[in-house]
């Protein structure tokens, strides 16, 4: 461990930079756009009598007002406090999976005979982007061994929430809707398996695990029952544990006549080893932003892609991306539909980047990335595990962690009053993004979930931990030290944590803080 | 300046140490100091405000005199204001009472109290919900929720609300078992009341996923939901507790916080019920029971509503039984089941089993109850 660097001097910016409506000073202008031609003043006339009253504003918009050179240097200092997967050592976020997106991908996406594409134009002049559609898909299907998939949902839940509406439409259509009005989910699951049924009308029944942190089979025999739609699960579950029993609870909820769909948000600990087929679902989807090495990003720069068994392929969003052996074309004619989901055909960009992601792996290269990220995460760990005050959640249980952890520090805040927040606020002294502690609710306590992706080294890993066990002999020795941190980084301490609970007092926008603080 | 009210039951826990299953009466201290029983009180409160004995410049302590709280202040450095007058080793459960309410009149923002069960009754029937409160566990008997987990953990809830960390309060249970019937070997709970304690949201997770729903909102949800889904056809028995209150409110019915009413056609058709009284009411109709969970171990049946007896469950069986809790609430005994103690060991068996706990609108979790 002596031999590991880490970064004791590390130095982050801090600007202490204004709201840019603090810097905002009256009549200093950035750009003053032309007035426009005389000819076309004439031809075109007033544009602005031409709307409706009604949706004309009764006063300017109160917009700040600063010179170019100004909002370079704001969003420019803005940029330098920011910390993230690309620079610094993400393993922090377990979970999100943050493995290193090859820039070579980045270059093809800004490449302008892909970036000026218009999804508007013909299929016939998108052939190159519609394949990289096609072939894409039969990725994910291989990956997953089911049937057929969309590419057009902005994200990893909009993905589950599209499942949700077709597991609406599958049982409306066979008149059971009234009936079939639950949907099942356990507690470390991503918890858009609750949100996202829940806002397609359905009721949600959470299961809870079993002393060995393994969803409770008994738990989830006592709810299934005629009123099952379907049950939405994660496998591996948020804490890093894989169900040994997950056929079992595809077999329990079939029985009851349900539906089964698997989130596979973050698929990096079993590609190329498990399949959802093979377990029984129905359904599946994949964050192409976790497991297919693209950048993260919600709703934009994201995608989700839906896979479902060939019965229920009749209720997929149209279009979807067709070959007749000749050439790509959008189908619309599906049978059943939902309907849309998002403008177009899905986030081109993550599909092309995801689509080079995965050809340059090859079937080899995922295999690979699933053992390589199952090997980090237990090789890191048996090094936390030796940390004096951390344990992790429902350790000793005798199942071997697949990708990611969920790690506590409940020993160590007794032990010296410093937890999951203190230990938070200090690791960004070190270089290292604040950790993901865990999703709602907290019932593992004084969490903090790592992920070691495939793409960090032994070294990153073993920075990592390093960094970890400094902090620990800090709380133990000198835990003031930790207590007033950040010293080094640009973020501050919360000052007023219980207020964001507040809604007088938390403001999203300018005009709200005005209104609520001032 | 924070004023912080300080008041110690000498004597609490003296009882325990020598199996005496309670400390309430003076016999009872008697009998514990003749059998060599050891006052417990003073050095739990010291345990508990070393926590925030770096605050001793910040804040002021108003206590009683010597054993009452003047003593611990003082051994954590503190210069307390010591108000009262007490007889010396025979303080009694009078002057517990009288001092919350001395304290109170003093403006006190806070009444820590070190005590049991009855230490917490005594401090409920001073102040109610009038200021807010917080025990150290010190008694033998500990059913209440108004109490920290350990001293030092109460110390350090106390510590966020002297700086101002904590802003929210949460209603907690005073319950208390009858010590005659607790030696021969019965347990019968009762639900005296509720303290306003300081509300530590542990299980909440940090804002940095974007927000989470306060208590109140939740109640607010599962309480619209509950009165959603009531039908004509059914007869509802509810329990008490401040979680079934919300459902009463919803429905713009007087509620009885620590009885069991029962509703009918969304009218109340009997207010604290006896449970002669539910008997004939439910008699040959369908009804349900709507219960929280009551206490800081998670009981769902046997504490503070006795009135719910093995006849009553009986009719109305398992199925019927509809359980509401916050989702912060019901993971507050994450790890262990609900509990049962009806008092009659087939009653509890065949209430044992998995409960879809209403948590929210249309949303529930699958938990499990033992006996």
């Amino acid at each position: 461990m002596d031999s590991i660097k880490i970064r004791k001097t590390f130095q982050q910016a801090r600007w202490n930079e204004p709201i840019i409506y603090e810097l905002s000073k009256p009549n200093v202008r950035g750009i003053i756009p032309p007035a426009a031609d005389d000819e076309i003043i004439e031809s075109v006339g007033n544009v602005a009598k031409t709307l409706p009253k009604s949706i004309l504003r009764k006063e300017l918009p109160n917009l700040p007002e600063l010179s170019q050179k100004q909002v370079l240097s704001h969003y420019l200092r803005l940029s330098q406090e920011t910390m993230g997967s690309n620079i610094g050592n993400d393993i922090s976020e377990g979970t999100c999976t943050m493995k290193y997106n090859p820039r070579i991908n980045e270059d093809l996406a800004s490449d302008p005979r892909f970036a000026e594409l218009h999804p508007e134009q013909s299929e016939d002049t998108v052939q190159g982007i519609l394949e990289m559609f096609y072939k894409f898909e039969n990725v994910a299907k291989e990956v997953s061994g089911l049937d057929k998939f969309t590419l057009q949902p902005g994200g990893g839940s909009h993905a589950v929430y599209t499942a949700a509406s077709i597991v609406r439409a599958y049982w409306e259509e066979r008149g059971q809707l009234d009936q079939r009005n639950e949907i099942i989910t356990t507690i470390f699951s991503h918890p858009c398996d609750a949100a996202t049924p829940n806002t397609a009308g359905f009721k949600v029944v959470t299961i809870y695990p079993d002393e060995n942190g393994v969803p409770d089979i008994e738990a989830l025999k006592s709810v299934v029952s005629e009123k099952t739609a379907a049950i939405f699960m994660t496998n591996p579950e948020d804490i890093g544990i894989f169900n040994p029993r997950v056929d079992e609870f595809v077999k329990i909820v079939h029985d009851a006549g349900g539906l089964c769909f698997y989130d596979q948000a973050n698929a990096n600990a079993f590609l190329g080893v498990a399949r959802a087929k093979e377990a029984g679902f129905d359904m599946c989807h994949f964050n192409i932003h976790k497991t297919f090495g693209t950048p993260h990003g919600c709703s934009g720069p994201a995608s989700g892609a839906l896979g479902v068994k060939k019965e229920l392929a009749k209720y997929l969003p149209v279009p979807l991306v067709e070959y007749d052996g000749e050439k790509y074309y959008l189908d619309y004619d599906i049978e059943k539909s939902i309907g849309k989901v998002r403008d177009f055909i899905g986030v081109a960009g993550v599909v092309l980047k995801a689509y080079a992601w995965s050809a340059m792996m090859g079937p080899d290269g995922l295999r690979e990335c699933a053992d390589v990220s199952v090997i980090n995460n237990n090789y890191m760990e048996k090094k936390m595990l030796q940390i004096r005050g951390i344990t992790s959640a429902f350790q000793g249980n005798g199942i071997t962690r697949q990708e990611q952890i969920r790690y506590s520090f409940e020993v160590l805040k007794k032990e010296t009053g410093i937890g999951s927040d203190e230990f938070n606020q200090r690791i960004v002294d070190y270089g290292i993004p604040c950790f993901w502690q865990s999703h709602h609710p907290w019932v593992i306590p004084e969490p903090m979930t790592l992920e070691p992706c495939e793409t960090y080294s032994k070294d990153d890993i073993d920075e990592y931990v390093a960094v970890v066990q400094k902090i620990s002999d800090e709380a133990y020795t000198n835990p003031e030290i930790i207590k007033t941190a950040p010293h080094n980084s640009s973020s501050f301490q919360r000052n007023d944590v219980e207020s964001l609970d507040d809604p007088e007092k938390w403001a999203t926008t300018w005009k709200a803080y005005l209104r609520k603080h001032r | 300046m924070k004023k912080l009210g300080l008041i110690i039951n000498p004597v609490a826990g003296m009882g325990g140490s020598v199996g005496l299953k309670g400390s309430d009466g003076l016999e009872i201290q008697k009998k514990a100091r003749e059998l060599g029983a050891k006052p417990q009180a003073q050095n739990r409160t010291i345990k508990a405000l070393e926590q925030i004995s770096y605050l001793r410049d910040q804040i002021e302590i108003i206590t009683y005199p010597g054993e009452m709280g003047e003593n611990a202040a003082v051994a954590c450095g503190f210069k307390p204001k010591v108000i009262g007058i007490i007889d010396k080793n025979n303080t009694t459960a009078d002057d517990t009472e009288k001092a919350a309410k001395d304290m109170k009149k003093h403006g006190v923002d806070l009444i820590l109290f070190a005590g049991g069960d009855g230490t917490a009754r005594n401090i409920y029937d001073s102040i109610n919900l009038s200021i807010p409160a917080l025990g150290i566990p010190a008694g033998v008997k500990i059913h209440s929720a108004v109490y920290g987990q350990n001293p030092k953990k109460t110390g350090e809830l106390l510590e966020l609300f002297l700086q101002d960390k904590i802003t929210e309060f949460t209603e907690a249970e005073v319950m208390d078992i009858d010590e005659d019937a607790f030696r021969d070997e019965r347990v019968v709970a009762k639900l005296y009341g509720y303290l306003k304690v300081p509300f530590e949201k542990k299980y909440v997770q940090n804002r940095k996923s974007g927000g989470v729903a306060g208590e109140e909102a939740s109640l607010d949800r599962l309480a619209n939901y509950i009165v959603d889904s009531m039908t004509d056809d059914y007869i509802y028995i509810i329990g008490p507790g401040t979680t079934t209150r919300t459902v009463m409110n919803k429905l713009g019915l007087d509620n009885t916080l620590l009885g069991v009413d029962v509703v009918y056609k969304k009218r109340l058709i009997a207010k604290d019920a006896t449970e002669k009284e539910l008997l004939g009411l439910i008699e040959n109709k369908k009804t349900k029971i709507i219960l929280t969970i009551i206490g800081g171990q998670g009981h769902i049946l046997g504490r503070g509503n006795q009135q719910l007896s093995p006849v009553v469950l009986k009719w109305v069986q398992k199925d019927n039984i509809i359980i509401i809790a916050s989702r912060d609430k019901l993971n507050t005994i994450f790890g262990s089941p609900m509990l049962i103690d009806t008092g009659d060991d087939d009653v509890n068996k065949m209430f044992e089993g998995y409960y879809k706990v209403v948590i929210g609108y249309e949303e529930f979790i699958a938990y499990k109850a033992m006996s």
